[in-house]
Parts: C-alpha cells; sequence; structure tokens
C-alpha cells in the first residue's frame, strides 16, 4: 500500500463531493481574508494618523487651556496672550496665531452641512498646518482686522456644499451669517479616524464675533524659527504665560510640541490597533469554529465509508492518511485562496481606509487557519479509524 | 486438517447492567474447509453478531474464536485488518458500497489495500465483475445500479481477494426472486469451487442451497444437521 494510492483515494474523495469540498475550501477562504483584511485596514488608518501628523512639520507648538483644578483659578487664553508671545522677549518664536474652532451648520441655498470644525484664526494658521490652496485664495492679516466674512473651506465641504458648483465668489450661510468662499484648500485625506478636509477657515474676528464669542482661545499655535530652537521657543513662551497668568505652581495651560502629539496620537492609533487585532482575533475564531464545524460534518458524514473501508481490510493508518492528505490539501487550498483573496482586498481603499498589509498577518492567518482544518480534518477521522468496522458502519 | 472456523464457549453483551443484551450465550460451532453453511433463526436471536464477529467485523465479549486453528484474540488490529482482506470475503445485507464511487473501484478497493499493483488489479476486479456478469456497468455508480445489480457488485468485491471464507449476512433479504437467484447461484459456484460460504437467512428456500443449516436460538446454537435432515 504506496502513499500514492492514499493520496489518490484523497484526491478521489474530495472530487467526489464538489459542493462539500468547495464549501469547506470557502469557509477557510473568509475566515483568512477576513483576518488579513481587518488587520490591513488598521495598520492602514494608523498610519494614515501618523502620516498626516508627521505632515505638520517638527516646529511646532500647541498651547491649550486646562480645566479649572479645584482651589486655583483659570485665565482663559487670550488674543493678547497671542500678541505677547512674540516679541524681543522671545526671540526663537516666529509667529503664535491665535486658534478658536467650533462645529458650525452652514447652509447655501437649500443645501446644509454640519462642518466638523470651523476654525478661526490669522492668515499664519495656513502656513504651520501645512494647508495649501487648490483654488481662489487665502485670507490675509488686512480681513483679519477688519473683519471680513470671508471664508475657505476644505475639499469635503466644498463637494458637500457646492455639488457640481464652483464655491468661489459663493455665499454661505453660517448661524444665519453670510460668509464669501474665498478660497477652496488643496484635500489631505482621511487620517482613518477623522476627515482633515472637512473643516472651514475664516479670520479670527469673524469666527468669534459669529460663533464662539470672545472667550477663551481654544488653541494658540506657536512656530519656532526652526525645529532645533523648539525647545528654546517652549521655555520662552513658557516664561511669558506664567508672568501674564501669574503662575507659581501648576499652569493653566498646557503646551504640546509636535513630537509629545505625535507620541499621543501614536498611542491612539495604538488602542485602535489592538482593538482591531482583537476584533481580527474574535473573526479568527470564528473563522475556525466554521472550519471546525465544515471538517467535523464532513467527517461525521464518512464514518460509514470508514466502516466500509475497515471491513475489506483498510489499515488504520492508511485511513489516517486518507483523511490527512484530503485535510490538508482542504486547508492549504483554502489558506491559499484566502491569503490571495486578502491581498487583493487590500489593494482597494475601504471605508477611505488605504489597507497597509501585515506580513505577519498574512502567516498568522494562514498557519492557525490551517492547522484548525488539519487537526479537525483529521483528528474525528482517526477516532473512527479506530472504531471497530461494524462500529463506523452503524453509526448515525 | 484443522477446521476453518472454530468457536467455542463464544458470548457477546452489548451494553451492561440493567440494559445489558446478551446477543450471544456460549455458541459453538464448526466449520470445515469447503462447507456450505445457512444460519437460521428467529430476529435478534444473534445471528448477525455471530457473523460479525465470523468476518473480524467485531470482537466477542469472551469465548475463543479460531481461524484456520488460530485464536483471533491474540490478534492486535493491525493484523486483523490483514484477515479481513485476506482471509474474509464479507456480504451486507444493504450492500455497503462506498457511495460515488465506479463499481469497478469499488471492486479493486481491497486489492487497493492488499498493495496489489494498478495493472493488475484492474484485471482482477473486471474478472470478478464478469463472474457476477455485470461486465456492462462497471462504470455505474452504486446509486445508478439497481438492489440486486449493487450486491452483485458487493459479492464481486467479497470474492475479488480469492478468500477462503465468504460470509454473506442475509444477502437476498433486499432483492427479488430473480436477483435472489443470480445472487445464490454465484454463492453455489463459490462454493463449488472450494471456498467456505457460511450465509444467513430466513427462508427455507435459500437455506435448501447450503449443505448444512445451523438453527440459533437465544444467542446458542439449537440445532445443528444436514439440511431437510435435523440431527
Ligand atoms: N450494537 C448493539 N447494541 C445493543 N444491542 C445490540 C446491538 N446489536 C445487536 N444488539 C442486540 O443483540 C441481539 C441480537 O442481534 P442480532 O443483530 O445479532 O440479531 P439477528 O439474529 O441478526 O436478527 P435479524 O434476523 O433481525 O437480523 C438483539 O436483541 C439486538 O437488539
Ligand atoms: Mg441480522
Amino acid at each position: 500500500m504506496r502513499i500514492f494510492e492514499i493520496a489518490a483515494f484523497a484526491v478521489r474523495g474530495l472530487t467526489a463531493n464538489k459542493m462539500r469540498s468547495g464549501l469547506t475550501t470557502l469557509g477557510i477562504l473568509i475566515g483568512v481574508a477576513s483576518v488579513i483584511l481587518l488587520i490591513a485596514v488598521g495598520n492602514g488608518a494608523s498610519s494614515a494618523v501618523q502620516q498626516s501628523i508627521a505632515g505638520l512639520g517638527t516646529n511646532i507648538l500647541t498651547i491649550s487651556p486646562l480645566r479649572a483644578q479645584p482651589g486655583s483659578t483659570v485665565k482663559p487664553l487670550t488674543t493678547a496672550d497671542a500678541a505677547a508671545l512674540v516679541g524681543p522677549d522671545s526671540p526663537d518664536v516666529k509667529y503664535a496665531s491665535p486658534v478658536v474652532s467650533a462645529q458650525a451648520t452652514a447652509g447655501y441655498g437649500t443645501t446644509s452641512y454640519a462642518i466638523s470644525q470651523f476654525i478661526g484664526s490669522d492668515p499664519r494658521y495656513f502656513e504651520t498646518t501645512n494647508s495649501a490652496v487648490a483654488q481662489g485664495n487665502l485670507f490675509s492679516d488686512n480681513d483679519v482686522q477688519q473683519a471680513r466674512k470671508v471664508v475657505v473651506i476644505g475639499a469635503t465641504v466644498a463637494t458637500q456644499l457646492f455639488p457640481g458648483l464652483d464655491p468661489i465668489g459663493k455665499s454661505m450661510l453660517v448661524n444665519n451669517i453670510p460668509f464669501t468662499v474665498i478660497g477652496v484648500l488643496a484635500a489631505k485625506g482621511s487620517s482613518g479616524l477623522q476627515d482633515a478636509d472637512d473643516m472651514a477657515v475664516a479670520p479670527l474676528t469673524t469666527t468669534q464675533n459669529a460663533l464662539t464669542g470672545y472667550g477663551s482661545l481654544t488653541q494658540i499655535v506657536v512656530q519656532a524659527r526652526s525645529a532645533d530652537a523648539l525647545p528654546n521657543a517652549q521655555a520662552q513662551v513658557t516664561t511669558i504665560l506664567n508672568g501674564r497668568h501669574k503662575i507659581t505652581t501648576t499652569p493653566d495651560y498646557r503646551i504640546l510640541s509636535q513630537d509629545q502629539l505625535l507620541t499621543a496620537r501614536t498611542a491612539t492609533t495604538e488602542t485602535f490597533t489592538v482593538l482591531l487585532a482583537s476584533v481580527a482575533a474574535i473573526s479568527l475564531l470564528v473563522g475556525g469554529i466554521g472550519i471546525t464545524n465544515i471538517m467535523l460534518v464532513t467527517v461525521t458524514e464518512r464514518i460509514r465509508e470508514i466502516g466500509i473501508r475497515k471491513a475489506v481490510g483498510a489499515p488504520r493508518s492508511s485511513i489516517l492518511g486518507q483523511f490527512l492528505i484530503e485535510a490538508t490539501l482542504l486547508s492549504l487550498f483554502g489558506g491559499a485562496l484566502g491569503v490571495a483573496a486578502g491581498l487583493i482586498g487590500s489593494q482597494f481603499t475601504i471605508a477611505g481606509i488605504k489597507p497597509v498589509l501585515v506580513p505577519s498577518s498574512v502567516l498568522l492567518a494562514f498557519a492557525v487557519s490551517a492547522l484548525i482544518g488539519l487537526f479537525f480534518g483529521s483528528y474525528p477521522a482517526s477516532r473512527a479509524a479506530k472504531l471497530r468496522p461494524i462500529e463506523a458502519l452503524r453509526h448515525e | 486438517m484443522s477446521p476453518v472456523i472454530e468457536v467455542r464457549d463464544l458470548r457477546k453483551t452489548y451494553g451492561a447492567g440493567d440494559t445489558a443484551v446478551h446477543a450471544l450465550r456460549g455458541l459453538d460451532l464448526t466449520v470445515e474447509q469447503g462447507e456450505y453453511i445457512a444460519i437460521m433463526g428467529a430476529s435478534g436471536s444473534g445471528k448477525s453478531t455471530l457473523l460479525n464477529i465470523l468476518g473480524c467485523l467485531d470482537v466477542p465479549t469472551s469465548g475463543k474464536y479460531l481461524l484456520d486453528g488460530i485464536d483471533t484474540g491474540d490478534f492486535d488490529e493491525e493484523q486483523l485488518s490483514l484477515l479481513r482482506n485476506r482471509k474474509i470475503g464479507f456480504v451486507f445485507q444493504s450492500f455497503n458500497l462506498v457511495p460515488r464511487t465506479t463499481a469497478l473501484a469499488n471492486v479493486e478497493l481491497p486489492l487497493v489495500y492488499a498493495g496489489v499493483r494498478r495493472a493488475q488489479r484492474r484485471e482482477r476486479a473486471l474478472a470478478a465483475l464478469d463472474l457476477v456478469g455485470l461486465t456492462d456497468r462497471t462504470h455505474h455508480r452504486p446509486n445508478e445500479l439497481s438492489g440486486g445489480q449493487q450486491q452483485r457488485v458487493a459479492i464481486a468485491r467479497a470474492l475479488v481477494t480469492s478468500p477462503a471464507i465468504v460470509l454473506a449476512d442475509e444477502p437476498t433479504g433486499n432483492l427479488d426472486t430473480d436477483s435472489s437467484r443470480e445472487v445464490l447461484g454465484i454463492l453455489d459456484r463459490l462454493n463449488a469451487s472450494g471456498r467456505t460460504v457460511v450465509l444467513i437467512t430466513h427462508e427455507d428456500s435459500v437455506a435448501a442451497h447450503a449443505m448444512r443449516t445451523v438453527r440459533v436460538v437465544d444467542g446458542c446454537v439449537h440445532s445443528d444437521g444436514v439440511a431437510g435432515v435435523l440431527v
């Protein structure tokens, strides 16, 4: 009894019931492909976030107000604070842009759209956030001083509010106040968690007037003269703000450099990746149970056949061999197809995210599915092969 | 020369405790080389249980079963499968062909496990199918064959290895008169060529083909004698 003959039985067993073999292969395929894709999407999302943060530049400091602690008073961040940050006391600070932001619903004609970030700032803001204009113009310092009702909108807002139209020169209503669109920003793409193009920028004065009021700024964005000057700039900014806010112990504001922001965001996306990995693990489990199930059904269905083979004198080893080869072929074939489907699927943009393959996930998904298929394809068969022929023949 | 089959105080109990079923209760039987034996008895008397043990498809709870003078109780699983393959041809009432597999492949099956080479295998399987008159059905699958034809394929499979003993459990139980006659004719010819044949039947007309009839009652041999003449 040569291995070749056993392999021939295995192949005949698979081709004799194409439906069953096909479904088993499909089960393994879906299990493998979904795990690969899910992990690739998670990885794609986190690398997109990192890229978008890295794109902001390394010479930026963001100052934001802290909430009041018990027993301490909090002074708001003001336009005056921002102005005071640029001067002879802070030679390493190039600009300091005051920033306010809010959600706002904009309307044009009968269309309305909720913009997730309506930002008020000065023209330097565009430079510090690497925002290029795609159409029209940015606003000027003069627009800020005159509190002109002009706005530069992100790509998403442009397509949502002005589908098929040229937004430049159009007047959109924000809180019933008409703003003239003077420019559209170049698309930055989604960062996975939020759409960076779902925003609009107007002069600080106008925005405070129309939306946010004259309370605390949301942020002050400080640009240092160079990346190397950043630590000095941070020290100078701290001294000036502590002086203005009369801080002795804990400050009522927080300064984040781009590095820190990156670290914080990386932590967030790591959480995201862990979340996706657990979803993947669950899908691996579910896929595994599916594979287990179909393998068990397949073998149970064939215990009678095992009985017949034993009755005509098949040794246990040859029955084991046959089912092991069948399970191997199914698992490897299904696994390979699943990897192929995963690789092809990851070429497409899914929910705005460009998946990035994680090679180890391909290996993991393939190995786990193949092992499950192998085990549950051959273990019940090995148990059946141990039965006396008459027991196997009587099996229901 | 020792008998082909020698069974001493054979017992088989299914289950345990209150629900235990004593299918065989100390059965003795001797079958000589070349005999043709019919086993008869009421339903549930233990005939199939006996034949399954004789075919090494099952093991007794206690007692001895000597096949060609060798105690099968000493055999391990590997040796038993060898016995089933080389010495015994078993015919079931319900045919038990491998589904979705051609008649030819079904008949070749025991030869594959015997390690016979492909060309010789084909030749012997075709010869066996010829013997049961199915040369024109070699590439039909079981579901494309009539009951009588399926049983003849099963007989071809049982005799293809030239076994010393052919065991048949109600081989004509599911067949009409014409098919029964064909199947019995084949068994008669097998016996005429020197094989030992043991079959189970409920019909006297079938038992009449045998030289000897063994009546089983409640798991014991009740009477044993030449056909028609009970001793
Ligand atoms: N696997 C089993 N588990 C439990 N009891 C069994 C099993 N097989 C047979 N029996 C019992 O053993 C007894 C003998 O069964 P057996 O099949 O040998 O009868 P039989 O003489 O072949 O009957 P029939 O003529 O109806 O085929 C019966 O009472 C049956 O219920
Ligand atoms: Mg019976």
